[in-house]
């Protein structure tokens, strides 16, 4: 793998940048593969990562139907966190930041980690209790969570001036998340991708597999795309929103629904707030990017949905909720909106698991799963190379249906 | 924002509505002649096409009343009233 | 101060009688009654305008609309506003603008030494780089360089915002000669026709050329059509204002940015037509070669509109680079402006003999290329070349107009999730087929000629009317002196030996060529991978200007055809939105309405604290009396009620009446304990689940007659158990006989409880008979309390004796203020929430979001009773079975005496195995100082934990952990011996 750092930059700024190597190859698609994974978003990508680096399983193809990185991956508002309530989330995603924080080293590639915090504006009591037993929750398993005072809260996000005594819902306080980060959403993908590629994973982009095939003796032997059939000894399903739409095509139900999720960016602005702000109350959240612009996240569309786009209604109470708590943004202009299909659990916990299907394996329901990719990606992997569930992911799995055993996860907010 | 045809108050906005998911087939009058599994599967799966399905809204803002209509899920056109209350 | 040295002494749409006075960069400068603050400047000889994004380099005013690419500025005063492109801001007395970049000042900015490193810093290069320590080391620094303006300190203190939603058939966006047009002819034929238009006027394109249509001047007849518009009654007009969403079932969002009206800042319309003609025009595109970016390089149709419609001259000396015909009237415009053209430079092999005759005298070098502008801080001179012999050239020049060609502005039309398709004639993708009922007409659709652009507006604006049902009315296409087609040889970058490293295909972002081709090289050869990659396109412009140069460039150097590249998504807003405008005048209290009893105002004046407590209810939390703390407040409150006599205001509670022949059948179905064997007149507690075998609600239903209840529900959950009641019923059991009303807010009641409660209802005024043999527990009685109405409910939520009187609202105040008088001498006491949290919590009864969290079923809590084994099916029946049918260890409810009886643990702390680090066993679902027990009490869900009785637990806090003996899970009167009697 060519290197990045300063000095290779130096180096190459002599040239012109003309020496520079495709960051990932485009070999020609072969007709069989040990794994196939379908999907190449963030934990689609993951996964190939760690089949080969930490299994050594590297006859393995990334198949996606449009360009790399170009799912939920490309379209979240990139909040990285780990205050979930229950002990079957909580140490997944201690994992999952802990592997995050490590990871613009290990990729060598600069995600543009930021731990920067999180803090929670809590407006009703039910809430601050709800938040205070995942603070002790987490205590347990190494994550952070500390309440703090109104006056404390505002100082640290001066542009929260909404919420006094004499408003609808006033502030009773905060929660803060020191661990939450945010990073460069793309550069993600594009980190596990490269780093997949050197270690000999495939990256089919512009390949859409239109359905699963399965043997006799009833287990996956691969799918049809659109270049043709592809045989596998093990498939795993990554596409977050369409994880249904090509389980069905081998007849497999998954106890999944997709909606449509909303973000938007503001318009770039002078550094203004430097932490993550979650509103839980509202139901709104945001961050300010580097470049300077707003990025917020709202609530869903309340009907089953596949559109990338946005509902007026719900972008407005949106909207609305952000200005609630920072009138100041009302002369603060929306740049660009988005939405993107998400699928979640019956239980609102995510799936990580093997399928009544032999060699097929599942990752979804994730509701906004940017935080979980490398967890998500280091415990796939595990479980594609072993057969069995790796710990951290043995709650994920479908297995907990079997007797109607939800996890009820209240933390799977989608950021 | 949709408007929906309530059939019963006539076009409103979507703000008027609860969406209440696929329509699904009636609740089977004794349960316990399902086996776990059947009965499982009719608990926590649900239609989730990627096109049209049938679905149910609750009018809560109007008359309370429910009524299922057909939408694409991608594009979010109303397609059909057709079936429009439960008798 | 010499003033407008660049203004023209004739012409223009301006009022030279009215004189304005603005500020920019702190200083004063004046303009006219109908500049744009980019046209004061250029009127003032203003070039340097602002820095750029990245390398700090000069910018000037590239456009003259929305389309500017450059030059954005910040208000001040009341105006504050973040970034608003320079070219949009409309000069008002006392304006004060400065831009958002270049410090210490536009002329000396420190950071243009940027400019001197671009070579170590191309696209992406942040993503190989900042690794060591960690990216967040850099950050701070960096993010003071980003972003744009500051965000405005405070909302607007003048003026509000509103929205609206408007139907029509008829929608048209853009008010140019095909809108116009269109809007006339659907109007004549009496379809409801809105008009909107982002200018300050109708016109268009037409503002900024000297056509002549029906032998008029273009500004005389756009009078007479919008005249003719304004005098019907089925026409609405807005200027100002901007269409920037299109959604789906023809919905279409605009925001009007000067409503005139008082105190009314912005307007947003939600406008759901039947038919939405877009006539938004075309957008022209710059060119791409080296130091396309000095102040001084324009577009040309900015420049034709600085001259024709602001009477200003943005240089004295032009050079016009083009690659299609559009860019040579202008050059006839600048002329007659007293511009002295030095050259048209055309990449093609020839202008069409009609521009060639167009051009008079002007030199014309054709088949040349510009390959470079020269000059520090403006222009001063262009390189020019051959594309035959590459011989370079030097032009002085204080201008260069650029035209790249038109692009159809399809944001709107691609946003509605129609489709686009690339044009080779154009060189410009154009709308394909519309998937919603909409057209495109005019430049819009690719359309350049002004006399067809006409006759397609009334066309299609007659379809359209037609297509809702209204009949055709003719209307003659106006005349106008014909042109000749549209001609264009695509240029997406020049061919030269100039580097690359300053071509700009994005200027907003500063992305250059080079980074281009360093994204493909590397691997980033989708569109979408070249945006995200440069972020070309993702500026405030959004790439208006030169969007469609990268996709070339990617064409060019990939051998790909334009058609295969496609575009990146168009997204909504077409152009940035306030948020104050999208939210409309919805904010502050109307997001979320208070719901209020009738006694708020009584608890608030008797010194109640409010708490939220649920469904947007809100409920006194404590009545703080002087120098308690909140601990003395709440013991006393419950101490009240244990010893003698309290009152509490329970309206909020869910209450739904339930009558109908199959009433008893829903109940029992609804309900996992038995109702069909109760008594008329008489109560049960009630556990309701979800199909999937959660807990969904608890209360007390109530017989008043055959087939006649009374529901009551928790107040959090009303609507909830509403949706479920009337899902079941209608979807599920739709021929079963009951009607539901919801009464949760036309009874109201006052809970009067505690060992004299009886004692003091007998003083009331009343025919109930209170007393414990007519009146036990659990029973209902109608009857009067001092003169109203009343249904009485004797339930216990408190452990103690209690009556429940329940009223219609409208007496609730009444009967309030009554016990009061009466008993305030006997020490009534009103209670809140808090108190009553540690009532039930003493008592061991549940409270949802306390003891059932989800996961717990009624088992698990102790109450087996509570699952009818006689009923053959309820809802969740079949799924709690399932979930049992494996033995697995479940939490169950217990109750906690810490070793340290004054020691009170947080509510939701862990219980661990010997309190170690790991996983949980179970949790404090509530904790409380109880006044019975005079200790703190606590309850938890805690893994096997009947069986545990007597043992020890241990909550794990931080740095902590707390020894407790595992109890029942109740501390008071354990036999409810207090609450029955």
């Amino acid at each position: 793998m060519q290197n990045y750092s300063v000095f290779s930059l130096a180096r190459n700024a002599l040239s012109n940048h003309q020496n520079w190597r495709q960051a990932w190859r485009s070999p020609p698609l072969k007709k069989h593969y040990d794994v196939l994974i379908i999907g190449a978003g963030g934990h689609g990508l993951a996964t190939a990562y760690y089949l080969a680096k930490n299994h050594g399983i590297q006859n393995v193809a990334v198949l996606e139907k449009g360009w790399l990185g170009g799912g939920n991956i490309a379209r979240n508002t990139v909040t990285i966190r780990s205050n979930y309530m229950r002990d079957e989330s909580i140490p997944f995603y201690v994992k999952s930041l802990e592997l995050y924080e490590k990871l613009s080293q290990e990729l060598n590639y600069n995600l543009m980690y930021s731990k920067r915090g999180m803090i929670d504006v809590v407006q009703t009591y039910p809430k601050l209790r709800e938040l205070k037993r995942r603070m002790l929750a987490m205590h347990l398993h190494g994550s952070t969570y500390e309440p703090i005072g109104v006056s404390e809260l505002r100082r640290r996000i001066s542009p929260l001036t909404g919420g006094d005594l004499e408003s609808r819902l006033p502030i009773i306080g905060g929660m803060v998340h020191t661990d939450a980060a945010v990073c460069r959403h793309d550069a993600v993908a594009w980190g596990y991708a490269r780093g997949a590629d050197d270690r000999g994973v495939e990256i089919h982009q512009n390949t859409g597999v239109q359905k699963l095939l399965r043997g006799s003796d009833g287990s996956i032997t691969g799918v049809v795309t659109d270049r043709g059939k592809i045989t596998a000894n093990k498939v795993a399903l990554s596409v977050s929103g369409h994880t249904t739409t090509v389980a069905e095509t081998i007849g497999l139900r998954l106890p999944l629904r997709t909606f449509n999720l909303t973000a938007f960016v503001s318009e770039p602005l002078k550094p203004l707030i430097d932490v993550i702000v979650n509103c839980p109350d509202l139901g709104v959240y945001l961050s300010q990017s580097d470049k300077g612009e707003l990025v917020i996240g709202g609530a869903p569309d309340s009907g089953q949905s596949f559109r990338r786009d946005i509902k007026q209604n719900v972008f407005e109470e949106s909207v609305r909720s952000m200005l609630e708590l920072f009138p100041s943004f009302k002369r603060v202009k929306l740049l660009r909106q988005w939405g993107g299909a998400l699928d979640i659990a019956h239980d609102a916990t995510p799936i990580i698991s093997k399928t009544d299907i032999p060699g097929l394996f599942v990752s979804a329901g994730w509701w906004g799963g940017f935080k979980a990719i490398p967890a998500g990606g280091l415990t796939l992997a595990h479980l594609i190379a072993n057969n069995e569930q790796h710990p951290l992911s043995e709650p994920f799995s479908l297995k907990r249906f079997d007797h109607l055993d939800f996890v009820l996860e209240p933390a799977t907010t989608a950021h | 924002m949709l408007v929906i045809h309530c059939p019963f108050c006539g076009p409103r906005n979507e703000s008027e509505f609860i969406n209440g998911g696929p329509a699904r087939e009636k609740r089977a009058d004794n349960p316990n002649a399902y086996a776990d599994a059947d009965w499982i599967d009719y608990l926590i799966e649900a239609p989730n096409p990627l096109g049209p399905v049938t679905e149910k809204w609750w009018h809560v803002m109007g008359c309370s009343m429910w009524f299922s209509i057909q939408r694409n899920t991608l594009t979010h056109e109303i397609l059909d009233y057709a079936n429009k209350t439960h008798d | 101060m010499t003033s407008q040295l660049r203004r023209l002494a004739s012409g223009g749409d301006i009022d030279r009688s009215k004189i304005i006075r603005y500020e920019f960069n702190g200083t004063r400068y004046q303009g006219y009654e109908g500049d744009t603050l980019a046209s004061a400047l250029i009127a003032n000889g203003v070039s340097l305008t602002a820095r750029s994004f990245k390398y700090h380099r000069p910018r000037g005013i590239m456009g003259a609309g929305s389309e500017e690419p450059a030059s954005f500025v910040e208000l001040l005063d009341d105006d504050a506003s973040s970034s608003q492109p320079i070219t949009t801001v409309l000069l008002r007395e006392g304006l004060r603008a400065k831009s958002v970049s270049g410090w210490p000042s536009l002329k000396y900015d420190l950071l243009s030494i940027n400019q001197l490193i671009t070579r170590c810093i191309p696209a992406g290069f942040y993503y190989k780089t900042f690794k060591w320590p960690n990216w967040h080391f850099f950050e701070p620094s960096i993010r003071r360089i980003a972003g744009l303006a500051n965000a405005p300190k405070q909302a607007p203190t003048k003026g509000q915002y509103e929205s609206r939603n408007w139907f029509c058939d008829v929608l048209i966006i853009g008010a140019g000669p095909a809108g116009l047009t269109s809007a006339l002819t659907a109007a004549r034929s009496g379809a409801r026709t809105i008009l909107v238009d982002d200018g300050t006027n109708p016109g268009g394109g037409l503002l900024n050329r000297t056509d002549k249509v029906n032998d008029k001047n273009t500004s005389d007849w756009i009078t007479s059509i919008t005249d003719e518009l304004d005098s019907l009654s089925n026409v609405l007009r807005l200027q100002e204002s901007i269409a920037w969403a299109y959604r789906e079932q023809n919905l279409v969002v605009v925001t009007e940015r000067q409503p005139a009206a008082e105190l009314l800042l912005q307007r947003t319309w939600r406008i759901r037509a039947r038919q939405v003609i877009l006539a938004c025009g075309a957008i022209e595109r710059t060119l791409v070669f080296a130091n396309n970016d000095r102040p001084g390089v324009m577009l040309a149709s900015a420049v034709q509109a600085y001259v024709n419609r602001y009477a200003v001259l943005p240089g004295k000396r032009a050079v016009i680079f083009t690659n299609n015909d559009s860019a040579y009237p202008v050059a006839v415009d600048m002329i007659a402006a007293g511009i002295e053209i030095a050259s048209i430079i055309d990449s093609r092999t020839g202008p069409s003999n009609a521009m060639r005759e167009l051009a008079g005298d002007i030199e014309i070098l054709t088949n040349h290329i510009v390959a470079s502008t020269l000059g520090r801080q403006r222009v001063r001179a262009v390189v020019v070349q051959s594309n035959e012999t590459g011989n370079p050239r030097s032009i002085p020049c204080d201008l260069l107009c650029v035209s790249g060609g038109w692009n159809p502005t399809i944001h709107l039309f691609s946003q509605s999730r129609s489709t686009l398709r690339y044009n080779d004639d154009l060189a410009a993708f154009i709308p394909h087929e519309a998937v919603q009922a909409c057209e495109c007409v005019g430049a819009a659709a690719g359309e350049f000629e002004l006399g067809q652009i006409l006759a397609d507006g009334i066309k299609v604006g007659a379809r359209a009317a037609s297509d809702c049902g209204f009949k055709r009315v003719e209307t003659s296409v106006p005349s106008t002196a014909s042109s000749a087609p549209y001609s264009i040889e695509p240029l997406w970058q020049v061919n030269s030996s100039e580097t690359s490293a300053n071509a700009f295909v994005d200027i907003q972002n500063d992305v250059t060529l080079n980074d281009v081709h360093l994204a493909i090289r590397e691997g980033f050869g989708a569109i979408e991978h070249v945006k995200r990659y440069t972020t070309g396109g993702m500026g405030i412009d959004q790439g208006k200007t030169g969007g469609i140069n990268i996709v070339g460039a990617v064409a060019n150097r990939s051998n790909v055809a334009l058609r295969d590249i496609g575009t990146t998504t168009y997204r909504s807003p077409f152009a940035p939105i306030e948020f104050g405008a999208i939210a409309g005048g919805r904010e502050n209290s109307a997001l979320l309405p208070y719901r209020h009893t009738p006694m708020t105002q009584w608890n608030k004046d008797f010194g109640a604290t409010m708490y939220e407590s649920g469904a947007r209810w809100r409920r006194p939390g404590y009545y703080a009396k002087n120098g308690e703390t909140f601990q003395e407040t709440v013991n006393r409150e419950a101490l009240a009620t244990r010893t003698n006599l309290a009152v509490y205001d329970g309206s909020p509670l869910g209450k739904f009446d339930i009558c109908g022949p199959d009433a008893t059948k829903l109940i029992d179905i609804l309900y996992t304990n038995l109702f069909s064997n109760l008594k008329v007149g008489t109560g049960r507690y009630g556990m309701m689940l979800t199909e999937d075998g959660r807990i969904l609600d608890d209360g007390v239903t109530v017989k008043l007659g055959e087939n006649h209840y009374l529901m009551s529900t928790s107040t959090a959950n009303a609507e909830v158990v509403h949706r479920h009641i009337q899902h079941f019923l209608q979807i599920e059991r739709p021929k079963w006989n009951v009607w539901i009303t919801p009464i949760t807010t036309q009874w109201s009641n006052a809970t009067v409880c505690g060992p004299n409660a009886r004692e003091f209802l007998s003083r009331v005024e009343s025919d109930i008979d209170f007393s414990a043999d007519e009146f036990p527990f659990m029973a209902m009685r109608e009857g009067t309390i001092e003169g109203i109405e009343a249904r009485v409910f004797r339930v216990s939520f408190t452990g103690e004796l209690s009556f429940e009187i329940n009223v219609q609202s409208r007496f609730a105040l009444k009967l309030w203020e009554r016990l009061f008088e009466l008993g305030e001498p006997l020490g009534l006491t009103p209670i809140g929430s808090e108190a009553n949290h540690v009532l039930r919590v003493e008592k061991g009864f549940l409270s949802l979001g306390h003891e059932v969290d989800g996961t717990a079923d009624p088992y698990d809590l102790g109450m087996s009773w509570i699952m009818s084994k006689k009923k053959v099916d309820y809802i969740g029946k079949r799924a709690v079975e399932i979930r049992r049918s494996v033995e697995s260890p479940r939490r169950e409810l217990v109750g906690l005496l810490t070793d340290d009886p004054s020691r009170l643990v947080t509510e939701g702390a862990p219980l661990t195995p010997s309190g170690r680090l790991e996983a949980s066993e179970g949790f404090v679902t509530a904790s409380v100082w109880s006044v019975a027990s005079s200790r703190s009490v606590a309850l938890a869900l805690l893994t096997n934990g009947r069986s545990r009785i007597g043992q020890t637990a241990h909550i794990r806090l931080k740095g902590e952990i707390v020894p407790a003996t595992i109890t029942q899970p109740c501390f008071y009167d354990a036999d409810s011996l207090r609450m029955k009697n």
